[in-house]
């Protein structure tokens, strides 16, 4: 173990300062009795109460809600199929298309992929609304999944799986009674990744997405464009205390799985 | 449902040599081909009942791959398996009444012991009280009792070994297959496993397949080996014949220490032919004589195997012996505790090794490094190669 | 193992899925990058009539034209928005291998107990929502925010500076909100760096510097080259950054396709506009595909 240089701790120091001190100072003026940010009026939740009135604010959380639950699911079984698909199928045809597919939107500017969706949905015919949204989240989130699974996968010692063949189990009844359970750690944060992105994409919800399907963050870009308001404050907070909360619950999670799980086979060399 | 009964195989008369037994297992002309190269070529072997055989190669040898061509998890290119006669092609590994012995162990993390026991049982649909009293005496059998609501990661490396033996005989299968299974444990504990594996293999009467890069495994608990290189099967035999007569030179040196003389066969009446056996001419060691001609002609060239315990070291040269019989000086002395291992550099510049059981407790030895000494062998220690 | 006949679904029902909502799109922009303005709904033209059988498809190809194209050449606006794009981009992606790297090192250096805590603190504002994050950036920069004020505190400046709507701000908030996706690539890389040998450069007269620049930053490059094209691409075609938070002088393309298509409602310009990003952005993509399946392909 090296011993860290100064100049390690200062960039430590440095990075994580500049990460966290905007959303530190977020969560302070949400508390902001007045309404100027240049001023400090003492603490308050006038704007948490402000916020339980603003109907608008309220019914698009809910949609953003229902949509990221919902997208979440349909990426993570997606994604956990191509995961399985990639890693346990050798060569197959149109091996490369399929994965071309499922990496592009890792990297895809996220105006392109909104676009051609929202092109799409048009020459079909098919009205823009939730389930659009819905749709295309979950065909940008199963990327993410893809590849948190795929690395897990990957990980796992195959002979795990052919020990379970071997002892006179099905390829299919394998998979969930060996690899399934195995592989939950990645499925769950996969699922939470996906989540996430849901809640948060603005721009492919814009072009998705259609009358009473407004997203929360479409709703909180409109109020942004219109100047900093303290409500928005409260809201942030709101949402970083859901998230802290859901990522402390998943890492103990995580930590009681890995304990459990923990295997170094001995000399384990796969041949 | 009966405890593993005690089931002693015939020694008198090993199954290999009975032109009658049919073999349970029967390999014919097995290939695979890796991205082009061949990891396993035309393999042919047979396997009895109750043997414990054991596949033998340096690593990339493809015993492993043979494994696991017998376990069903890769497919052979060409050639088939058979066993009891039915080929086993059609079969998927979890169809197969053999069961493997990973290397890794590959117990289920998220099982307990008893569990894992059981899981083959559970695949067969057994009853419950049936598979609860198998698995009983599974723990039994590997003295493991007590153990049974332990997870994996709970369990040293031995133990972890123990459950996946016990795994992997629960089925009794006809066959039990084991890669490498002893190469994670030291020294000491790999010598005691290697005892109790030969014990319960003649207890249960079961055919192991053992694939080892260790020798002195595979000759202390083998009936016989198959020596492989590169794919190709090198040689099989019991363990005694491996090393007293290999039939190359790579399998010579393979197995222990040897020393490779180049010589050439003398034709009779170029020589004096007062026993029986065949004279060579050699340019590293003089004139040999050797009690049997390995099916070598006059004038071929041919190897002389020579185990270096067969060769007897002296100050003085030994009376009457006219061949096999150099002299040399002693360039380098190993002492291994229980042997002494010489090397010796003969006149001709080749280096040759002796090696002598340290019979006595002798803090100087009538032999040190640079002595002049003679080396002499018997015409029988010889064994003649001709490839 | 070959594809046994019952596991099929596994591999066409994702298969199946991308193609239609991947793929296909983007065969529509193309064509729709080829039609013209319609006032009607679908507001372009020539639109598909499956009925018309043959004669309909011919009409259709007919229909075609590629005026889009030249009329995104002929205009300096488009041409000036790409450049700036890949301008800003490659600036940004700069910046982020600037600060990242020091982080990423850092974090690899650490002791192994605080690895997973500092990896969790380096991943959790990427968990908060995106649009949050710039928010926050826009009540410091702001023209009474927190870093005017600080500034004047310390008397450093005598007017608070705009910080807003400009190439300053809109690279703090690129920085900031890619920089996990540089740090992390460039941690798993560093994080498996075998630190014997680094010990071995010391070991054979290297300062530790050198043994930086000869050793760890060579074996680094997969990582490096990694988290570069996981920034430069997005941020190329980045939408909310510059336009919450740059002026409005020059857009970036991002901000050229949304105005083309929300404001301007042509749906074949914007089409085109997509196309050529989508071209200019294919090498980088295709790069980072190989890497992506030989790096996962263990």
């Amino acid at each position: 173990m090296l011993r860290l240089s100064w100049f390690n701790v200062l960039s430590l120091a440095l990075g994580f300062a500049f990460l966290y001190l905007p959303i530190l100072l977020l969560v302070i003026y949400s508390f902001n009795a007045s309404r100027l940010v240049t001023v400090w009026a003492g603490w308050s939740t006038r704007w948490y109460a402000e916020l339980l009135n603003d109907r608008a604010i309220l019914e698009a959380a809910w949609v953003s809600l229902r949509v990221a639950v919902l997208s979440a699911t349909a990426a993570t079984v997606l994604g956990t199929l191509a995961a399985v698909a990639l890693t346990r199928f050798g060569r197959f045809g149109g091996r490369l298309l399929f994965s071309g597919m499922l990496y592009a939107p890792l990297v895809m500017p996220e105006v392109i992929i909104g676009l051609s969706l929202l092109l799409l949905f048009v020459a079909v015919g098919i009205d823009r609304g939730f389930w659009t949204v819905a749709v295309a989240h979950s065909t940008l989130t199963m990327c993410f999944v893809a590849v948190i699974v795929q690395s897990r996968l990957l990980q796992l010692d195959r002979s795990l799986e052919e020990a379970a063949l071997d002892l006179g189990c099905p390829p299919l009844r394998t998979f969930f009674t060996v690899t399934l359970p195995l592989l939950v750690p990645a499925l769950v944060s996969g699922w939470m990744l996906a989540f996430a992105l849901s809640l948060d994409d603005l721009v492919i919800a814009s072009f998705t997405t259609g009358p009473g399907a407004t997203t929360l963050p479409i709703r909180i870009y409109s109020e942004i464009r219109l100047g900093v308001k303290p409500e928005i404050n409260a809201i942030c907070t709101i949402m970083l205390a859901a998230v802290g909360f859901a990522l402390v619950v998943a890492s103990l999670i995580a930590k009681l799985q890995d304990s459990d799980q923990s295997l170094r086979a001995p000399g384990g060399r796969n041949r | 449902m009966q405890s593993p009964g005690i089931i002693a195989p015939p020694r008198a008369f090993p199954s290999w040599r009975n032109s009658d037994a049919r073999p349970l297992l029967r390999l014919e002309q097995v290939s695979k081909h890796f991205a082009g190269t061949a990891v396993v070529e035309s393999v042919s072997l047979d396997v009895f009942e109750g043997e414990f055989f054991a596949l033998l190669g340096p690593s990339g040898c493809g015993k492993t791959t043979l494994l696991r061509m017998l376990a069903g998890l890769d497919s052979p290119d060409s050639g088939r398996i058979l066993l009891d006669g039915k080929d086993l092609a059609p079969v998927p590994p979890y169809r197969r009444p053999l069961n493997m012995m990973f290397q890794s162990y590959a117990l289920f993390p998220h099982l307990n012991v008893e569990s894992n026991i059981a899981f083959g049982l559970k695949q067969d649909r057994l009853a419950r009280s049936e598979i609860a009293a198998r698995v009983a005496d599974m723990l039994r059998l590997v003295r493991l009792e007590g153990y049974g609501k332990r997870k994996p990661h709970q369990l040293s490396g031995g133990e972890r070994q123990r459950v996946a033996l016990a795994r992997s005989l629960a089925k009794r299968p006809r066959v039990l297959l084991l890669d490498e299974p002893l190469a994670a444990l030291d020294k000491k504990l790999r010598g005691e496993t290697q005892f109790e594996l030969m014990q319960l293999q003649a207890e249960l009467g079961l055919t192991f397949i053992i694939v080892t890069h260790d020798q002195q495994e595979a000759m202390t608990v083998a009936s016989r080996i198959a020596v492989m290189n590169r794919g190709r099967l090198a040689q099989i035999a019991t363990p005694p014949e491996i090393y007293e007569q290999p039939n190359s030179r790579w399998v010579a040196d393979f197995i222990g220490e040897v020393n490779l003389i180049e010589a050439r066969v003398l034709a009779a009446g170029e020589g004096q032919r007062e026993e029986q056996g065949i004279v060579l001419a050699s340019a590293s060691a003089g004139r040999l004589r050797a009690a049997q001609d390995g099916g070598s002609a006059a004038g071929d060239t041919v190897w002389i195997a020579l185990r270096p315990e067969k060769v007897r070291i002296a100050r003085e040269r030994p009376a009457a012996a006219a061949d096999n019989c150099v002299a040399g000086q002693v360039c380098s002395i190993g002492y291994l505790g229980d042997i002494s291992a010489y090397k010796v550099r003969l006149e001709s510049g080749w280096i040759m090794k002796a090696a002598l059981a340290n019979m006595t407790r002798l803090l100087d030895r009538p032999i040190g490094l640079d002595d002049h000494v003679w080396l002499s062998w018997p015409a029988d220690a010889a064994v003649v190669l001709t490839r | 193992m070959k594809v046994p006949w019952r596991a099929r679904p596994v591999v066409l029902v994702p298969y199946l899925w991308l193609a239609i909502f991947f793929l296909a799109p983007f065969l529509i922009v193309l064509k729709i990058s080829l039609s013209r303005t319609a006032i009607a709904q679908p507001p372009y033209t020539p639109v598909l009539d499956v009925a018309a059988g043959w004669q309909g498809l011919q009409a259709f190809l007919a229909a075609l034209t590629v005026d889009n194209y030249a009329f995104i050449a002929s205009d300096w606006l488009y041409l000036a928005s790409y450049l700036r794009s890949l301008e800003l981009a490659a600036i940004s992606t700069l910046l982020l291998l600037l600060i990242g790297f020091p982080l990423a090192y850092g974090m690899a250096r650490a002791p192994r107990r605080w690895q997973p805590a500092l990896f969790m603190l380096v991943m959790l504002p990427f968990w908060t929502s995106f649009l949050i994050r710039i928010y926050a950036w826009i009540n410091i920069l702001q023209h009474d925010g927190l870093l005017n004020r600080v500034l004047l505190a310390l008397r450093l400046v005598d007017t608070p500076p705009a910080w807003l709507a400009s190439d300053t701000a809109v690279y703090i908030g690129m920085v900031y909100s890619y920089l996990p996706f540089m740090v992390l690539p460039l941690y798993a890389t560093l994080e498996r760096l075998d630190t014997s040998l680094i010990e071995a450069a010391a070991d054979l007269g290297c300062t530790r510097w050198k043994a930086f620049w000869l050793v760890t930053l060579p074996l680094s490059l997969p990582g490096l080259l990694a988290g570069i094209l996981l920034c430069f691409i997005p941020i190329v075609g980045e939408f909310v950054i510059p336009d919450l938070l740059g002026g409005s002088q020059s857009m970036m393309i991002g901000q050229t396709l949304w105005s083309e298509f929300f404001l301007n409602k042509d749906w074949p310009v914007a089409s085109a506009v997509a196309v050529v990003l989508l071209c200019v952005l294919l090498p980088p993509i295709l790069v980072y595909q190989r890497m992506q399946a030989r790096d996962l392909a263990g």
